[in-house]
């Protein structure tokens, strides 16, 4: 056994009686194995990972059990041996490439580094090394890539350049840390295909660690669930996919099973927001280029599309934000004022908006109460009685126990209730359109699949209209009635769900979904057999 | 607040105290006095004794009483100009913040001229223009630390400007006043009440060095500054006299730092 | 390797050249807030310096010779013109150029400021780094307290302290720093000690303290962490990783606290009568001796424009990303 993690015990430092962060875990890892660790945030993944190189973040202290490292317990070494062992016989490649490169350094100069101070290579043979592994993970002009900086080079260029950096000592076990969280599906699959074909030809081990159960399946041999610091299941791949024995396992996968049940939308006629031919941008940049879709009375339209295709620019635009260049916007059939200044307070109550961060959309010095007050006077002229009364029901509406959370600040609730919050203050101003600007992309599986059934519900109560900008397949499966695809401020696609996705119509929706992990263990195989995997992205 | 207490280091206490202290000094002055502030009550320089404490300075007045209400005047004046700095310097920056567009750029760039000189120089420069006074005094001080309050309120509350919860408020339809004062304040008071104690260390420092200079409080006032200058010929024969009003004016400005430093030491480590 | 190294450069120069000009421009405008700063008096300067006895055609004489009845913008095009051949019209206190008082002044503060530096910036850096290495040991939080104390004393109170003890009671250093006319080296230093050390003290404080945070800063960075992953020892991640990407921070401190000395010197001049810019200046604003009064402030402003544009320089020179752009 490789790496072989016994009883692990991590709690905040100085801080007696404090939730420990990991309450006596074991792993096992074997020689050329892949161990998947998934988990939500806060399950001690990260914390795990780092342990398996003797290491523990700032704040956080060792406090029982044993990490042995091909024998070794690393917690018995003292500080200066357990260095011999980070980089070189275990390496770590962290989820943000950009930040964990010194931006004063080469890259290549950064690979060598390891080889030099653990005396496993010249320089010469290591810069070599580095140059067939560059070649390897199908970086751009191998032979020159080591000579950039980090500033110079796009975000998964960097992560595979991270990936061959830890492989430089040639290590026994690799810690992957989310290494594809922050990239677009698009990059993601890249970067996926090159760590799997890494590790597979090297032999190395590895401890691979996500949120995401379709990408774990694609590169782990085992998989352990973890949950507030402690295992919940831990089986072979394929028969944890297939059959998982615990609920909490099969809620992970919550928002990819979630269907909104079916239902007539109603006639109307005028649609809600209409949207014809915008051109917008930022004095001579254009960010949006002739965009047109409309989004029907009643329905939830989702605008899928990568990081910079225009999604949130259109929702600027529709809110009056940034005046179009060209085009215009109409709300039940009247035109809507460019400007927000222009328009009257009706045309302002009609229009909401929900953000994706709910830390910074609720303002943490106001009580909910104080949130949700504002726009109940301010767009509905309500006071007294007859506000406290609506509080009540939007309260009860969002499902949240008045007593307890009105006169709490946003800064007591959790993520998902907070989020419930920035709904509500949406709702109390009675919109006939709400555009949901990613809502849950930042909320773990469960607490963004009971999202998604209180918009739903809300929506079949109202009968609003929504917006719902996403870069995430799966939602959209689950809640739209419409889909528009965006790409580079250009829409590409757009129509009722079953025509814009089941099957592709549009080259580029085929490649966005082609790029997204399924739950097929198999899924990235076919892909990289298919040539589908591009070295690079534009 | 008796948990806040407990949290506190010994220099913030201690800082805290000396605050009081001087503070209650300041306000009761004439009830501490044993003399007037330009009263002539013996000779020059006599040593310290019963009668005079600390003895008697160059015209003959005591150091003691002299003291005293130079704790009225100095502190006194100090917070005045400090309250019409952070006055001028807090709104101002604020609307920066806020309007954005003309209004951010001239204030802006006007604040970067005023800061591109080091303040003494142009305080010397102005005063030799206008002539001394205390009027003149403040309104120049005043003037030229308010920059470095502008700064700071513009920086904080374009981080706050920032947030969905501003946008939220301006979709709405919000007043620019409505914004400012329930949305952005409330955020960034922390950092601005702290920075109002490091402004009153940098005011009072600098008015009393220029009290020393013979550019501040017109005299008979009792002035800590001044009281150093005029007597400063005892040191030469080994009295340490003349360093007790600039040792008062230390006490007063390491306490004030002791305790903003713990503030702002607190919330750093506070999450926000 | 040159046509493309070249293309790679001009961003840098083109970002240099440009704060020339900001700092070239900033310099203009002080210098017509310095003219109307002194030139809207309320009250007659001719009036003040002649005195209330004075008969109107002397004040209107007097007025005549300092070309006070002239527009204020050919006043302002003259002092100009003066400045820049060299000639910052003459004292009304002594009647003398005041480019001759200038000279031999600016020398001495100089070589005050410099005296001071060279002390305090290695020592300042030095306990700045240590501090944030050792951040949170009882060195670190001795070094907060003593730090910030030393920057709440008034300069003149540290000044007659060390007046105090080591002059006075120790008589190991003179207490009036007057060097008199070309003084030998050592005589210079020896005579220039105790208002350096002044200097010293406040200057190293604040130097530290901004150190100290710019150190922390960096020492946080995920990078630093990485190299502690890759097995890095503690040393090689401090002199290698870390103090690079400080340096341009620290540098930033350094000058701007050092264009703080340039002010600093003022106090500390009058305490140990030191015949400096700061001394004359301060003289000179007490006599309303208006021509010296524009001049030092013109002195001292160019001085600290010229070290803030310093400052910016070498933080565009040492930031990697404008180095190498994409």
């Amino acid at each position: 056994m490789l790496l072989n993690i016994e009883n692990l015990k991590v709690e905040p430092r100085g801080e007696e009686g404090w939730t420990p962060i990991l309450h006596g875990v074991d792993l096992k890892v074997a020689r050329g194995e892949v161990v998947g660790l998934i988990g939500e945030s806060g399950a001690g993944k990260s914390t795990l990972g780092l342990a398996a190189l003797g290491f523990v973040q700032g704040g956080l202290r060792f406090a029982g059990g044993r990490v042995l490292f091909d024998g070794t317990d690393l917690l018995q070494l003292p500080e200066r041996q357990r260095r011999a062992f980070r980089g070189r016989r275990v390496a770590y490649v962290a989820q943000s490439a950009a930040a964990s490169f010194n931006p004063a350094w080469r890259l290549l100069d950064q690979f060598c580094e390891g080889p030099a101070i653990h005396h496993t290579a010249s320089r010469a043979e290591s810069e070599n090394f580095a140059r067939q592994l560059y070649a390897a993970m199908h970086l751009p002009d191998p032979e020159h890539f080591g000579l950039r900086f980090p500033h110079q080079v796009s975000g998964g260029q960097l992560q595979r350049a991270m990936v061959a950096m830890a492989m430089a000592c040639k290590p026994d076990l690799i810690v992957f840390d989310e290494p594809t969280t922050a990239l677009d599906v698009t990059t993601q699959i890249g970067v996926l295909a090159a760590i799997r074909e890494a590790v597979e030809t090297t032999g190395t081990a590895a401890i691979y660690i996500t949120h995401d159960l379709a990408v774990v399946a694609q590169m782990a041999d085992r998989i352990k669930v973890m949950r507030h610091g402690r295992e919940v299941e831990e089986a072979l791949t394929r028969q944890m996919i297939g059959a998982p024995k615990q609920d909490y396992t099969r809620s992970l996968w919550a928002v990819r099973e979630f269907r909104r049940p079916e239902r007539a939308l109603p006639q109307a006629s005028a649609p809600a927001i209409s949207i014809r031919e915008v051109t917008a941008g930022y004095s001579t940049l254009d960010v949006l280029s002739d965009v047109s879709f409309d989004i029907p009375r009643g329905a939830t339209v989702a605008v899928v599309g990568e990081s910079g295709s225009g999604k949130s620019t259109t929702a600027r635009v529709i809110t009056g934000l940034l005046p179009p260049r060209l085009g215009s916007i109409s709300l039940n059939g009247t035109a809507l004022p460019p400007r927000l200044a222009q328009r009257t307070l009706e045309q302002k109550r009609a229009v909401q908006m929900i953000y994706q961060m709910a830390d910074t959309a609720l303002n943490p010095r106001q009580t909910i109460r104080q949130i949700l007050s504002r726009p109940l006077q301010f767009y509905l002229g309500l006071t007294g009685k007859a506000r406290e009364t609506r509080l009540m029901e939007l309260m009860e509406q969002i499902e949240l126990d008045p007593a307890r959370f009105l006169d709490r600040l946003p800064g007591e609730l959790s993520g998902g209730q907070k989020q419930r919050i920035g709904i509500a203050r949406a709702l109390a101003a009675d919109p006939e359109f709400i555009i949901c600007d990613e809502v849950t992309s930042a909320l773990d599986q469960l607490v963004a699949e009971g999202i998604l059934r209180l918009l739903s519900k809300v929506q079949d109560e109202t009968g609003a209209s929504y917006m719902f900008i996403t870069h995430d397949i799966a939602t959209v499966r689950a809640i739209a009635d419409e889909v528009v695809v965006m790409k580079g401020g250009r829409v590409m696609d757009r129509g009722p769900k079953p025509d814009v996705l089941d099957p592709p119509r549009h080259d580029y929706t085929r490649e966005l979904l082609a790029s997204v992990p399924q739950m097929d263990p198999d899924w990235l195989t076919h892909r990289i057999a298919e040539g589908r995997v591009a070295g690079d992205e534009p | 607040m008796m948990r806040m207490l407990k949290t506190m280091p010994p220099t913030a206490i201690l800082g805290v105290l000396v605050i009081l202290a001087y503070a209650v000094i300041a306000l009761f002055a004439p009830l501490f006095a044993p003399y007037g502030e330009a009263q002539i009550v013996g000779a020059q320089f006599e040593p310290w004794s019963a009668t005079y404490p600390f003895g008697t300075d160059t015209l003959g007045r005591d150091m003691l009483s002299r003291l005293i209400w130079g704790a009225r005047n100095t502190v006194g004046v100090a917070l005045v100009t400090t309250a019409l700095a952070f006055g001028i310097g807090a709104i101002a920056g604020l609307l920066a913040a806020a309007l954005g567009g003309w209004v951010d750029l001239v204030l802006s760039r006007l604040v970067d001229v005023l800061m591109a000189v080091p303040a003494l120089i142009l305080t010397l420069l102005a005063l030799s223009a206008l002539g001394p006074g205390v009027m003149n005094l403040i309104a120049v001080v005043a003037v030229l630390d308010s920059t470095r309050v502008f700064r700071l309120a513009r920086a904080t509350a374009m981080n706050v400007m920032v947030m969905d919860y501003v946008e939220a408020a301006h979709l709405r339809g919000e007043g620019i006043w409505w914004t400012i004062t329930r949305e952005v304040l409330p955020n960034i008071s922390a950092p601005l009440i702290a920075e109002f104690g490091l402004r009153f260390c940098f005011v009072f420092l600098t008015i009393s060095a220029l009290s020393f200079l013979g550019l501040g409080l017109p005299p008979p006032m009792a002035d800590w500054g001044a009281m150093v200058r005029d007597n400063a010929a005892l040191i030469t024969f080994g009295d340490i006299t003349p360093l007790l009003p600039a040792a008062c004016i230390a006490v007063l400005t390491v306490s004030v730092n002791f305790v903003v430093d713990w503030m702002l030491h607190r919330a750093s480590g506070l999450k926000d | 390797m040159s046509a493309p190294a070249a293309r790679r450069q001009r961003p840098i120069l083109r970002m240099i050249v440009g704060r020339l000009g900001i700092g070239v421009f900033t310099l203009f405008v002080i210098s017509v807030l310095i003219f109307l700063a002194v030139s809207l008096l309320p009250g007659d300067i001719a009036q003040q310096v002649l005195g209330q006895s004075a008969t109107p055609e002397t004040v209107a004489a007097f007025r005549r010779e300092l070309g006070l009845d002239q527009p204020l913008i050919w006043r302002y095009l003259d002092w100009v013109g003066g400045v820049l051949s060299g000639d910052f019209g003459r004292s009304l206190a002594n009647g003398r150029p005041v480019a001759e008082l200038l000279a031999a002044r600016l020398g001495n503060t100089l070589f005050l400021a410099a005296y001071a530096a060279v002390i305090a910036v290695p020592v300042a850096v030095g306990l700045g780094l240590l501090s944030a290495l050792w951040r949170g040991s009882w060195f670190d939080r001795i070094a907060n307290v003593a730090t910030l104390s030393a920057i709440s004393f008034p300069e003149f109170f540290i000044a007659y302290i060390l007046m105090f003890w080591l002059s006075v009671r120790m008589g190991w250093l003179p207490s009036i720093a007057d060097p008199g006319a070309s003084p030998r080296l050592g005589e210079m230093l020896s005579r220039a000690f105790l208002p350096a050390i002044t200097l010293v003290l406040v200057v190293t404080a604040h130097m530290m303290r901004m150190t100290r945070a710019a150190v922390v800063n960096v020492l946080g960075a995920p990078y630093v962490t990485m190299a502690r992953l890759k097995g890095v020892s503690r040393w090689r991640v401090v002199t290698r990783h870390a103090l690079p990407n400080a340096l341009a921070p620290i540098v930033n401190v350094v000058a701007l606290n050092i264009a703080w000395l340039i002010t600093g010197v003022v106090i500390v001049e009058v305490v140990f009568v030191y015949p400096g810019l700061g001394q004359l200046m301060v003289d000179s604003v007490t006599n309303r001796d208006i021509p010296v009064v524009q001049a030092c402030a013109l002195i001292f402003a160019a001085v600290y424009i010229l070290l803030n544009l310093l400052a910016d320089v070498l933080a565009i020179a040492t930031n990697p990303r404008l180095l190498h752009p994409r």
